[in-house]
């Protein structure tokens, strides 16, 4: 035996108690893990976007059109290593319900300016060489069970074909993968040449230019130059780094952050006024043990670390549980199709687990803190004299 | 019994404050206890035993004066010092036993020993001595919820003696038992009295039960009655 012990035999004395408890906080914790785990996935966006990356989309708003001549004026530009260019294909499978993300880009420069992703140089060079080769994210791969091979039709809900379809067939040439969990590979790319000659639109109009700086620092003097290249012409620009632009995409939803830290916040607070309670009533029961345990020569402050050391292992108890959980929940979430399409990044990362892990050891000590220091300040004579 | 002054007191007193009005229980008490005796307290309601007790166990402290244990005062140690004597050196055996519910009998008489530096194995076996001297070797495992008044007593005797203390404080510890159990947790106490050589100070209400002790004390309104009688005893 030793103090621990006591701790845990204090702990499960009532288990009627111990278990409403450990489910409150399960709930929070769960709660904590799944949203947290969402809100990062609204936001990856903004926190994995590269520093030395900006994207460039025409001034009145990002779906309106820019030429294709302007890849090359901007590779002029000082300060630029790298620029590829990217259209909104808007791809479903099928069925409108099973969406496809797709874009058509240009299959030479796309992954220089995204050097987190990778398909391989096989599958590259087989994609390269087949105009209806497409490039399927991992995430989307496993989510359709696609496979390299495979002849995918592939329907826009923007574009149509010359001969009047909306069905392009496509050839996955290889799948591919990010160098984060959480970065997204839940959409495909195919070739921006064979998209444009095929559709109906014609012209040779992109949808927005990724650009790669040579060095973080001259993002912004890179964002000035490339504005002013384009100023008062059809289609001006606005060049901004990749993470402004992902945020204010965001923003166009609402602060779904704070939103969802709200629920949080609001079911902690909740957690933290029932356990303290409980914490609070379990210590005045115990007042006559405690004085015993003071007089039998226990210290005060090992009496202290008892209580609290109470509080922190209840709420390790229900915050590991609940975090588990959430763990198991966000991963089978993030197959599900619907969500895939709207929150490809759902994962519950380490990040969450490490929050977590703090707000365990908070709870413990902010709901334990009181009635160990009452234990600890217990008048032993009082509460041996109340029996 | 030896000549060894185990307790010196030396004007004692005690008060307390309620609102504005200063309350004595003791004032310039003296006592002497010497090493191995059995010391029975007697006295009504209020006449200020266990707080007496109290202060002899250092859990309460003296308003003015002097206690000695083996020579050194032990009113002016901090809070800390005074739990590590306490634990060093005195078992306490309360009316209502004070066992914790959770732990069997066992783990009960373990419990002061956590605060000693012993192996697992020479905590076991001064458990097990412990529980054989009060007679309740198969009753080890029980609960106290699982065990009689007399039992739970004899428990809670185990864990004041497992440390192997100088003193036992006993606070009415046959108080609620009948008369048979009372005499079987009273002959263990005059066991530990006369063959271990503990020094056992006893408060009760009860003739019969100070009847066991070798030195009766009669407390009454902060003072001791017939003090040449207790004197002639103390000696």
């Amino acid at each position: 035996m030793n103090t621990f012990y006591l701790v845990r035999k204090n702990l499960t004395r009532n288990k009627l108690r111990l278990c409403l408890n450990a489910f409150a906080i399960l709930i929070a914790f769960l709660l904590f893990g799944v949203l947290g785990s969402m809100k990062n996935a609204f936001e990856a966006g903004v926190e994995l976007s590269a520093d030395d990356r900006l994207v460039v989309v025409n001034r009145i708003n990002f779906t309106q059109p820019l030429p294709l001549a302007y890849a090359n004026k901007i590779k002029a530009v000082e300060g630029v290593s790298e620029v590829t260019w990217a259209n909104w294909f808007g791809g479903y499978h099928q069925e409108p319900r099973n969406q496809v993300m797709t874009f058509a880009v240009d299959p030479e420069s796309y992954f220089k300016v995204y050097p987190e992703l990778s398909a391989g140089e096989e599958s590259f060079n087989r994609w390269l060489k087949d105009r209806q080769g497409i490039l399927v994210g991992e995430r989307m791969a496993n989510a359709k069970g696609w496979k390299v091979g495979d002849r995918v039709p592939l329907s826009s809900n923007i574009f149509s074909q010359r001969n009047g379809s909306n069905t392009w067939e496509f050839n996955v040439s290889g799948i591919f993968k990010a160098d984060t969990a959480q970065t997204d590979t839940n959409y495909t790319v195919i070739h921006y040449k064979y998209f444009i000659e095929t559709q109906s639109y014609g012209g040779e109009w992109i949808g927005w230019l990724p650009v790669k700086t040579d060095d973080p620092a001259l993002n912004e003097e890179v964002s000035r130059s490339i504005d002013k290249l384009f100023e008062n012409s059809a289609a001006e620009t606005e060049t901004s780094t990749e993470s402004q632009f992902n945020k204010a995409f965001l923003e166009q939803l609402g602060n779904i952050g704070l939103i969802i830290m709200s629920v949080v916040m609001a079911a902690f607070f909740t957690i933290l006024l029932i356990v303290g309670n409980s914490m609070a009533h379990t210590v005045s029961e115990r007042t006559g043990e405690i004085a015993v345990l003071k007089t039998l020569g226990f210290k005060s402050n090992t009496v202290f670390s008892m209580v609290l050391g109470e509080s922190l292992l209840l709420a390790a108890l229900g915050g590991l549980l609940g975090l588990g959980l959430a763990a198991f929940l966000i991963s089978g979430m993030s197959q599900v199709p619907e969500l895939q399409s709207m929150l490809p990044n759902l994962v519950m990362s380490s990040n969450v687990y490490v929050q977590g892990l703090v707000l365990v050891l908070a709870l413990g000590t902010i709901t334990g803190i009181l009635p160990a220091w009452r234990a600890m300040k217990l008048n032993t004579i009082d509460a041996l004299s109340r029996g | 019994m030896s000549d060894e002054i185990l307790f010196d007191l030396k004007a004692v007193s005690k008060r307390f404050t309620r609102g504005k009005e200063s309350i004595s229980i003791f004032e310039n008490l003296d006592l002497k206890i010497k090493k191995g005796t059995f010391v029975s307290i007697m006295g009504p309601s209020g006449s200020g035993k266990t707080t007496l007790l109290n202060m002899l166990g250092g859990v309460d402290r003296p308003s003015s004066g002097e206690i000695s244990f083996s020579g050194s005062p032990i009113q002016s140690l901090n809070e800390n010092a005074l739990a590590k004597w306490r634990a060093d050196h005195v078992g306490f055996i309360f009316q209502f036993y004070n066992l914790m519910p959770m732990l069997n009998a066992e783990k009960n008489v373990e419990l002061p020993l956590l605060l000693k530096s012993l192996s697992k194995s020479q905590r076991k076996k001064n458990v097990n001595a412990a529980l054989q001297l009060v007679g309740l070797s198969d009753r080890a495992r029980h609960l106290p919820k699982e065990l009689s008044g007399g039992q739970q007593q004899r428990v809670a005797i185990a864990r004041a003696i497992v440390s192997d203390p100088d003193l036992l404080l006993c606070d009415e510890p046959t108080g609620d038992l009948d008369r048979t159990t009372a005499t079987e947790i009273l002959e263990i106490l005059q066991l530990l009295n006369k063959e271990f050589g503990k020094t056992i100070v006893m408060v009760t209400h009860d003739p019969v039960a100070a009847g066991f002790a070798n030195v009766s004390l009669h407390l009454d309104k902060g003072e001791f009655i017939d003090k040449s009688a207790q004197e002639e005893d103390a000696a």
